[in-house]
């Protein structure tokens, strides 16, 4: 039975070596690793919609394949090396975790491209990718500070990491820049996914008094959280206004589909080189999700305004004065903050009324 | 949105409670009959699926619950096959049930993640609900958690009250001496077995009929792991479940409270997240810290499988 399964063993091996010289005529193949299931809404949902789009961009070229639910660890380094010992050209590793695997098979594989997301560390044949989620959180937090009778807004965030902090504070300053009586409540569920958590802290800010809620957790349970209680709410990740036609006023949304076809695109002209991308609206890689109708026009006039402005580099949610909660300046004004500084961002901005817990 | 402060901590404890509470309860029966099914959480998982989908396609919410009930207790016939039948042993086929029973809800459910269900309407209870502070909070609650309470009276009853009660604890204290007076052993455990399953079926009908109604994997995130861990923290007393059950609830809710009031705290929120499993743990040993007591209430036989004709 053993010395059987190793025969077995050995026969798949030499079929997947001798599978590996691919011809030119053939498409390239593709591949993209999933930390959590397609689902429909949330992180891995947008990087499928990316992938999608890459290959209808692309048809005829490509060939793409996505592993789905793989956690992040040995099982990740399993999957990314499968992946490139079957040939695939560019392997798309889709989460943080990811981020040793990753580079640990691309050193053993230095024909392929890796591409690894939210990371931030790069090699010969490693890109790292990411959005800048947080120009979508200001403006997210301009329509709830021009539409908050309360004053008060809630935020349902997961972990007290930088990308998290970036966009709870750049809500914050997008809602200060219009009300500035504004404050912005935050609970803290310490875990990425958890629907009944993430629906009892948004019920308790809303009964709390927050009239606007929004999350960084990946489920839609937030924004049906409002629908019922009849509040407003901004998406994350996703539009996801199926689930609160009502609540949701806008969400912002990842889009990776452009990026993708013009790594692939690359790859294939041989022009690729490893970069560090971090996009924003400028770059079409994040968006707004369609504006409810319930946003009054003057609102809707300004945020295409400052869309607008963000897209030119005329505006920046952290522009100076950055104040933080105790009232120490973070960015002088005049200045803008750099990109390391947003990268490990550990403060609250002023307007943010709960306390970031000191390490 | 002006409720008082108090009424809606209460509110939402006995919401946060309420899964536990149902699932508790059912596994405690279980566990009293002597068989040990720690599959709660694949069982609420492949409960809260079969009830959603059939709330969406026939549009009531009570065939949903019904066919939660009936996804669960389906999984643990199935373990009782295994375990009652065959021998197998409880612990391993119950940590199988747990990680099968979640996989099968994530294959069924792939086509109903993009559904959403209608909310279930309150169910306010006449006067009662009018009362000040508590009767918001008590009486103005979905059908269900009126249920658990009416599942606590009964269970309480059931086991300590009455005739079938006592031979259900006999099974699990000596079921050699059950077997021996003339009872069916294996009939009676399969009974208890399906009766923790229906539970964990309708705790996880609770969670995506009623919770938050709608369907995503891995929506029980762990609370029937928590519901097995209140059983043995409350010493099987179905009292000191029910406390378990609402303490945890209450601490989770009142941290989050605390976090969204903006009250200056210095403590690491995952400290705070980690509170509702402390206190928890902490006041059910306290209160059960009786080594007599627990010996007695421990059923002996648990875990344990039993052959009529050895």
């Amino acid at each position: 039975m053993q010395h059987g399964k190793k025969t077995l063993l050995a026969i798949l091996a030499a079929g997947l070596v001798s599978a590996l010289p691919a011809t030119a005529a053939e498409p390239a193949k593709i591949g993209f690793v999933y930390v959590s299931p397609i689902g429909d809404a949330g992180w891995t949902y947008q990087h499928n919609l990316g992938r999608l789009q890459m290959e209808k961009a692309l048809a005829g070229k490509v060939a793409t394949k996505y592993v789905e639910n793989v956690p992040e660890g040995a099982d990740a380094e399993r999957v990314v090396r499968d992946l490139a010992r079957d040939g695939y050209k560019v392997v798309f590793a889709t989460s943080f975790g990811y981020m040793n695997p990753t580079l640990k098979v691309a050193k053993q594989f230095p024909g392929t491209v890796f591409e690894h997301a939210t990371g931030y560390k790069q090699d010969k044949n490693v890109g790292v990718y990411n959005a800048r989620f947080y120009e979508g959180r200001y403006l997210n937090g301009v329509i709830a500070g021009k539409m908050t009778k309360s004053h008060i807004a809630g935020y349902v965030a997961a972990f007290p990491i930088p990308e998290v902090l970036q966009g709870i504070n750049a809500f914050a300053q997008g809602m200060r820049s219009v009300d500035p009586k504004a404050e912005l409540r935050v609970i803290w569920t310490n875990s990425w996914y958890d629907p009944g958590k993430e629906r009892e802290a948004a019920m308790t800010l809303i009964s709390q008094g927050a009239d606007m809620v929004t999350h960084h957790t990946d489920s839609t349970a937030v924004v049906q959280a409002a629908q019922e209680r009849g509040v407003y709410a901004f998406g994350y990740h996703s539009d996801m206004s199926k689930y609160g036609p009502k609540a949701q006023l806008t969400a912002t949304t990842h889009l990776w589909g452009d990026f993708y076809t013009r790594v692939v695109g690359e790859v294939l002209a041989g022009t690729w080189k490893p970069t560090n991308v971090w996009g924003g609206f400028k770059d079409g890689m994040i968006a707004l999700a369609p504006l409810n109708p319930a946003v009054p026009k003057d609102v809707r006039d300004l945020v295409g305004k400052l869309e607008g402005e963000l897209k030119a580099g005329t505006r920046h949610p952290f522009a100076g004065p950055v104040v933080d909660q105790d009232g120490k300046t973070r960015v002088a004004a005049g200045q803008s903050i750099s990109d390391a500084d947003l990268a490990r961002m550990d403060y609250y901005v002023q307007g943010v009324a709960s306390k970031l817990p000191k390490k | 949105m002006e409720t008082h402060l108090f009424t809606a901590i209460l509110f939402a404890t006995i919401v946060a409670a309420t899964p536990l509470v149902i699932v508790a309860l059912g596994e405690l029966v279980t566990e009293k009959a002597g068989v040990l099914n720690l599959g709660a959480e694949g069982m609420m998982a492949v409960g809260a699926i079969a009830a959603f989908a059939t709330a969406h396609h026939s549009g009531s919410p009570w065939l949903g619950m019904l066919a939660g009930i009936g996804a669960g207790v389906a999984l643990s016939l199935l373990f009782g096959v295994l375990t009652l039948t065959f021998m197998a042993n409880q612990v391993a086929s119950g940590l199988a049930l747990a990680i099968f029973g979640v996989g099968l809800s994530g294959f069924i459910g792939k086509p109903y993640e993009s559904v959403a269900l209608p909310t279930v309407p309150a169910l306010p209870i006449p006067l009662l609900a009018d009362l000040p502070l508590i009767g918001p909070a008590l009486f103005q609650q979905q059908p269900l958690v009126y249920l658990s309470w009416a599942l606590f009276a009964l269970v309480s009853w059931f086991l300590y009250r009455s005739r079938a009660g006592l031979v259900l604890r006999a099974l699990g204290e000596s079921p050699s001496s059950a077997h021996a007076i003339g009872y069916p052993v294996i009939a009676i455990r399969y009974l208890a077995t399906a009766f923790g399953g229906a539970m964990a079926g309708l705790g996880g009908a609770f969670l995506s009929v009623c919770y938050t109604p709608m369907w995503v994997e891995g929506m029980v995130a762990g609370r029937g792991w928590i519901a097995l861990a209140l059983v043995v923290f409350a010493t099987w007393r179905p009292l000191r479940v029910m406390v378990g059950a609402y303490l945890f609830g209450g601490v989770m809710i009142s941290q989050m409270f605390v976090q969204g009031s903006g009250l200056h705290i210095e403590v690491p929120t995952q400290l705070l997240s980690a509170l509702p499993y402390l206190a928890t743990v902490a006041v059910l040993v306290v209160i059960s810290r009786n080594p007599k007591l627990i010996r007695l209430n421990s059923p002996i036989s648990l875990g344990q499988p039993y052959r009529p004709d050895a």
